[in-house]
C-alpha cells in the first residue's frame, strides 16, 4: 500500500489562529498523534480529543497525524483535518460544525451595500473580528486571494466559517472561482446561509444563468426557501459591453460591480487614482445597473494607507451614481460609509418629503405636495431610503419625527 | 514552605528569602509604623579633595565600593533594550568570584538574557524586579536559586525607602554626568530624556556609582542626581544602543482590531463625560494606548478642550498635544521616543518627575490619585474585575508589573483589552495570578462589549442609553468561552518561585513553578 501524505493549513512565526495538519494513512498501529501548540497547556487535551474524534468520524483507524497549532479555533481544526482526509483521496461525509444561532439572519434585495470587506478564504485569523468593523457585507473569497493549490482546503474552511463565525449582521457573501470549480464551490457553500454570490470576471448572461440554475437546484435539494442574490463583477472590455445583459440575466442579480485591476489590464493601460482610463466603463456600468433597477458597485481602492485618497475616490464614486465600494482593509469601512452617507441638506430635504407624505396619508389625500410642488411616489421612496440610511448611520435619532417642530 | 491565605484568598509565603513577609490585608488596610531606612553616614574627608570621583573602570568602581558575596546591586532601566552596562556588572562580579548577589533592577529587558548564565552559576542568587521573556521562563521553570520578588515601580521605591530592600551598590547609568557625580538624562549619544527611576536608588543606597559615556564640565545642570550622594564616576565608550534606548518613533497600532478597541475607548471617555476640559490623563506607550491618545487628541481639538496635565512615559503623541495646546504639562518619568526626548530638553512645560513623587504608597499622598483617566492593560481579568499583568494563562511569568498597580489608584481605571488573544481568553473565571484587586478596576473595554464594574453605579448611569455596547463581565467571559472553548487551568508544582507584592509591601499573590 502506497503511503501518501497530505499537508493542509498554515504554520509559521506570523501565522495566527491557524493550524498545519500533516496526515499519513497507515496499514496498522492505530492513530499516532503528535501535537505542537502555542496553547497546549490550556487546550492540548481539547485538541487531542477533537483530532481523535475527527479521525474516528472519517473512519480512519490507522494513521499518523501531526498538527502544528497557532491557536486555531475548533472550526479551523475541523476544516484542516477534513481537507487533509480529502486530499488523500477519501470521500467521507462532511463533519459540519454547529451553525451558531446568531448566523440565522437573512438579507434582502435592497439592503445597503456601501462597503463589502474582502476576506482571503484561506486565512482564518481575519474572519473572527471582520463583522465587528460593521461592513455592510463580508466576502469570503475563494478566487484571487487563494493560491491555486489551496483552493480545496479554502472552501472547506469557508464552509465551516459560515457556520461557526459570527459576522454580526453583515451580509454573508462569497466570491466563487471561475468555471466548473466555481459551480463546485456552490455545492459546498450554498447550504450554509450564503446571502450573495459574487461572480468574478463575468462576461455574459450565460455565466449568470448557469450559476443561478445551479444555486436553485441546490436550494431545491436542500429545501432552502430564502433567495441567494448575485453580484456579477465586470472585469473586462467584453463584460463592459454586455453590462446590461448581465444585469438583467436573472432576477437574483441585485448589484453589478466593477473590478478595475483586471479591467485596466485587459485594456493594456495603467490604473490611476483619477481613473480617467475607466471613466467610460464606470459610467456604462452605472447606467446599465440603474436601467436594470439594481445597485452599481465600484471597485476597491487599493492604497490602504491613503485614507484621504480613499475619501476623494468615494465622493467621486457617489457623484457618478455608484452605491457602494469594495474594501480590502477594515479601516476603509468607516471612510466609505462616511462618503456614501447622505449630506445634511440631503437628509433635511428627505425629512420634509417624508413628513409631507405621512401627513397626506393621515388626511387620506392621494396626492402629496411639498409647498406647491407635487411629489411622485419614487421620490418619496428615495426619501424614505435616505431617512432610513441616516437613522442607521446615527445621523438621525430613532423617532426623529417627534422631535420635528410641528407646523 | 509555610503558606498563609491572605485577605484576597490567595496562598502566599510567610517568609520570602529568609525575611518575614506581611500577607495582603485589603486595599488601604496596611498602615506601617517606624522610620524610613537611611544609608550610612559619609564624610567628605573620605572623598577626593578636588571632587573628581572619576575612576578608571567599572571594575575598579565596584571594587572600591566593596562588592562582595550576598550584596544587593540595583540598576534602572532607562536604557531599556539598548542597555550595554547592566550585564557588565555581573560579568565583572563573576570575574571577581563574587556569588549570591541580589539584582534589583527597576525593570529587565530581553537584552538582559545573558544574566541567566549568572543565575545558573550562582553569581546571582535572585532577581527582585520584573521578569520579561526568557528570564520569566527561567524563573517559572523553577531554575532560579532564590525566590523572585515582583514589585510595581511604586512598590520598589516604597520597599527601598522602608528598608525592606537594602541596596548595597546602586549602579546608575547617566547620559550626562560631571566628575563630581551630578547627572541627568538629557544630552550625549545615549540620551534617555529623564532618569525618573533612579532617585530612590541614589538616595538610599550605601554606595552609588555613576556610569556615563558623556562626561561634561561641572556643573551638569539641571541635575536629576546630586553628586554629593555619589561615590564614583565611570566613563565608558558607550552606554547603550541609541535606537534601542528610545525608539526613533513610537507607532500607533496598525491592527484594525486594536484600533477598534481604541476607538471604542475614546467614545466611552466622551459619552461618560470622563473626558472634559481640565481633565488629567495617563496612557501607556503600547500601540493601543497611543491610538487612544490620538483619538482623544482629535476630540479635544474638536471641543476646544485642554487636559490640565498628562503623566508620562511620554511619546510623540503626548508631545503633540502639549505643543498644539491640548495638554498643559507633561509630568514625565520616562521618555519613550526621540520626540519626547527633544521635548524634555526644549519645553519648560515638559517636566521630569520621579516615580518617587508619583507612585510611592508610603508617602504623604501621590500623583496617581489625581488622575481622572487611567488607561491600562492586562493579560487576564476575571469576573470579579481582578487583574493579572505578570503571568499568562499558561502560568509563565512574562511581564513586569511596571506602574500598573500604582496606577490602579486613579479615579477611573479603564482597561482596553481584546476579549481573547489567538485562542486564549483574556476575560476568565479567576485570574492565574492576582496583581490588582477588582475593587480598583472600573471598566473593561473589549471589541465585543464594555463591562463596567457594578461598584461604579455612577459610571453605569453616565453611559446608559448612549448607544455603547454595554455588557456584564460575566457575559464577556461567556462570549470568550463560546468562541475559544473553556480553557484548562495551568498546572503547577508546589514550589513558589515568585512573590507578588502589593503597593504597600504586603504579599498579594505567589507564583508557582509550572509543571513541565
Amino acid at each position: 500500500m502506497e503511503m501518501k501524505q497530505a499537508v493542509t493549513g498554515n504554520t509559521g512565526p506570523k501565522v495566527r489562529s491557524d493550524i498545519e495538519v500533516t496526515l499519513e494513512l497507515a496499514a496498522s498501529g492505530g492513530v499516532e498523534l503528535e501535537i505542537r501548540s502555542k496553547v497546549k497547556s490550556m487546550y492540548g487535551n481539547a485538541i487531542e480529543k477533537q483530532c481523535r474524534d475527527l479521525l474516528e468520524y472519517f473512519g480512519i483507524a490507522n494513521a499518523r497525524l501531526k498538527v502544528d497549532d497557532s491557536g486555531a479555533l475548533p472550526f479551523v481544526i475541523a476544516a484542516r483535518v477534513e481537507a487533509a482526509v480529502r486530499a488523500l483521496g477519501l470521500r467521507p461525509s462532511a463533519l459540519l460544525p454547529e451553525m451558531i444561532e446568531e448566523n440565522g439572519y437573512t438579507s434582502e434585495k435592497g439592503r445597503f451595500r456601501f462597503s463589502r470587506l474582502y476576506l482571503p478564504g484561506n486565512n482564518p485569523g481575519m474572519f473572527l473580528n471582520a463583522g465587528l468593523h460593521s461592513p455592510d457585507g463580508v466576502i469570503l473569497d475563494l478566487e484571487d486571494s487563494v493560491a491555486p493549490e489551496r483552493k480545496d482546503e479554502a472552501r472547506i474552511l469557508v464552509r465551516n466559517a459560515l457556520r461557526a463565525v459570527n459576522f454580526y449582521g453583515a451580509e454573508r457573501m462569497i466570491r466563487i472561482n471561475q468555471g466548473e470549480r466555481g459551480l463546485e464551490d456552490l455545492e459546498y457553500l450554498i447550504p450554509h446561509n450564503v446571502h450573495l454570490v459574487l461572480i468574478p470576471k463575468c462576461e455574459g448572461r450565460e455565466t449568470v444563468m448557469k450559476i443561478d440554475e445551479r444555486i436553485n437546484a441546490i436550494r431545491e435539494r436542500e429545501k432552502i426557501g430564502r433567495p441567494v442574490f448575485l453580484m456579477p463583477i465586470i472585469e473586462s472590455a467584453a463584460g463592459v459591453e454586455r453590462a446590461f445583459e448581465i444585469a438583467t440575466a436573472s432576477l437574483s442579480v441585485v448589484a453589478l460591480a466593477i473590478g478595475l485591476e483586471d479591467y485596466t489590464a485587459d485594456l493594456g493601460v495603467q490604473r490611476t487614482k483619477e481613473g480617467l482610463e475607466s471613466l467610460y466603463a464606470r459610467n456604462r456600468l452605472v447606467v446599465a445597473a440603474k436601467a436594470a433597477g439594481i445597485q452599481p458597485i465600484d471597485s476597491v481602492f487599493s492604497d490602504v494607507a491613503d485614507m484621504e485618497g480613499l475619501l476623494d475616490n468615494v465622493l467621486r464614486s457617489k457623484a457618478m451614481g455608484f452605491e457602494g465600494m469594495g474594501c480590502i482593509h477594515p479601516r476603509q469601512i468607516p471612510v466609505i460609509r462616511k462618503g456614501f452617507s447622505p449630506e445634511p441638506e440631503e437628509t433635511e430635504k428627505a425629512k420634509k418629503i417624508v413628513l409631507a407624505f405621512r401627513e397626506a396619508q393621515k388626511r387620506g389625500l392621494g396626492v402629496v405636495a411639498l409647498g406647491s410642488k407635487m411629489i411622485d411616489p419614487p421620490v418619496v421612496a428615495r426619501a424614505e431610503k435616505t431617512i432610513a440610511l441616516a437613522v442607521r448611520l446615527g445621523l438621525l435619532p430613532d423617532g426623529w419625527e417627534e422631535q420635528e417642530p410641528k407646523e | 514552605m509555610k503558606m498563609i491565605k491572605n485577605a484576597a484568598g490567595r496562598m502566599v509565603p510567610e517568609e520570602i528569602n529568609g525575611q518575614e513577609a506581611v500577607p495582603f490585608k485589603g486595599v488601604g488596610k496596611h498602615r506601617p509604623s517606624g522610620r524610613k531606612y537611611a544609608p550610612p553616614l559619609a564624610t567628605c574627608i573620605d572623598y577626593p579633595g578636588d571632587n573628581n570621583k572619576v575612576v578608571a573602570s567599572l571594575r575598579e568602581a565596584l571594587e572600591r565600593c566593596g562588592l562582595r558575596d550576598g550584596m544587593t546591586v540595583s540598576t534602572h532601566h532607562h536604557l531599556r533594550d539598548g542597555d550595554l552596562v547592566n550585564n557588565r556588572i555581573f560579568d565583572i562580579a563573576a570575574e571577581m568570584g563574587v556569588i549570591d548577589l541580589v539584582w534589583l533592577p527597576s525593570a529587565s529587558f530581553p537584552c538582559n538574557e545573558p544574566v541567566i548564565k549568572y543565575l545558573e552559576d550562582g553569581t546571582i542568587n535572585r532577581i527582585e524586579g520584573s521578569m520579561n521573556g526568557p528570564l520569566g521562563r527561567f524563573v517559572s521553570e523553577g531554575r532560579m536559586k532564590g525566590m523572585a520578588v515582583l514589585r510595581s515601580h511604586g512598590g520598589r521605591v516604597q520597599a527601598i525607602q522602608d528598608g525592606e530592600v537594602k541596596i548595597d551598590i546602586a549602579v546608575i547609568t547617566a547620559p550626562a554626568a560631571d566628575s563630581f557625580g551630578n547627572a541627568k538624562g538629557t544630552g550625549g549619544p545615549s540620551a534617555t530624556g529623564v532618569l525618573g527611576y533612579a532617585k530612590a536608588d541614589y538616595l538610599y543606597a550605601d554606595r552609588v556609582i555613576i556610569v556615563t559615556d558623556n562626561l561634561i564640565d561641572l556643573p551638569c545642570f539641571p541635575m536629576e542626581i546630586e553628586g554629593n550622594y555619589v561615590d564614583c564616576v565611570v566613563v565608558v565608550d558607550k552606554l547603550g544602543i541609541p535606537e534601542k534606548i528610545v525608539s526613533g518613533t513610537t507607532q500607533i497600532t496598525r491592527s484594525p482590531d486594536r484600533l477598534l478597541i481604541a476607538e471604542l475607548t475614546a467614545l466611552f471617555l466622551e459619552k461618560s463625560g470622563l473626558l472634559h476640559d481640565g481633565a488629567t490623563m495617563q496612557a501607556g506607550a503600547g500601540g493601543t494606548s497611543l491610538a487612544i491618545a490620538v483619538f482623544v487628541h482629535e476630540m479635544l481639538k474638536k471641543k476646544g478642550w485642554k487636559l490640565s496635565f498628562g503623566f508620562g512615559g511620554s511619546t510623540k503623541y503626548m508631545v503633540k498635544m502639549l505643543e498644539e495646546g491640548q495638554m498643559g504639562y507633561i509630568l514625565d518619568a520616562q521618555a519613550f521616543d526621540l520626540d519626547a526626548v527633544r521635548s524634555v530638553e526644549e519645553n519648560p512645560n515638559h517636566i521630569p518627575y520621579s516615580v518617587f513623587n508619583a507612585y510611592n504608597y508610603h508617602s504623604k499622598g501621590n500623583l496617581t490619585t489625581m488622575m481622572d483617566i487611567m488607561i491600562l492593560g492586562a493579560t487576564e481579568i476575571d469576573t470579579e474585575f481582578n487583574g493579572n499583568v505578570v503571568t499568562h494563562s499558561d502560568g509563565l511569568l512574562l511581564h513586569g508589573i511596571g506602574g500598573w498597580q500604582n496606577c490602579l489608584h486613579a479615579r477611573n481605571v479603564i482597561l482596553p483589552v481584546p476579549l481573547f488573544r489567538d485562542r486564549i481568553p483574556v476575560i476568565v473565571d479567576q485570574v492565574t495570578t492576582l496583581c490588582g484587586p477588582g475593587e480598583l478596576i472600573d471598566v473593561i473595554i473589549t471589541e465585543r462589549g464594555i463591562a463596567i464594574n457594578p461598584r461604579r453605579q455612577d459610571l453605569l448611569d453616565s453611559v446608559r442609553g448612549k448607544g455603547l455596547p454595554l455588557v456584564t463581565v460575566q457575559e464577556l467571559k461567556e462570549m470568550a468561552e463560546k468562541i475559544c472553548g473553556k480553557p484548562e487551568k495551568a498546572a503547577f508544582d508546589d514550589r513558589v518561585v515568585a512573590a507578588i507584592k502589593w503597593v504597600d509591601g504586603t504579599v498579594i499573590d505567589s507564583v508557582r513553578k509550572v509543571r513541565s
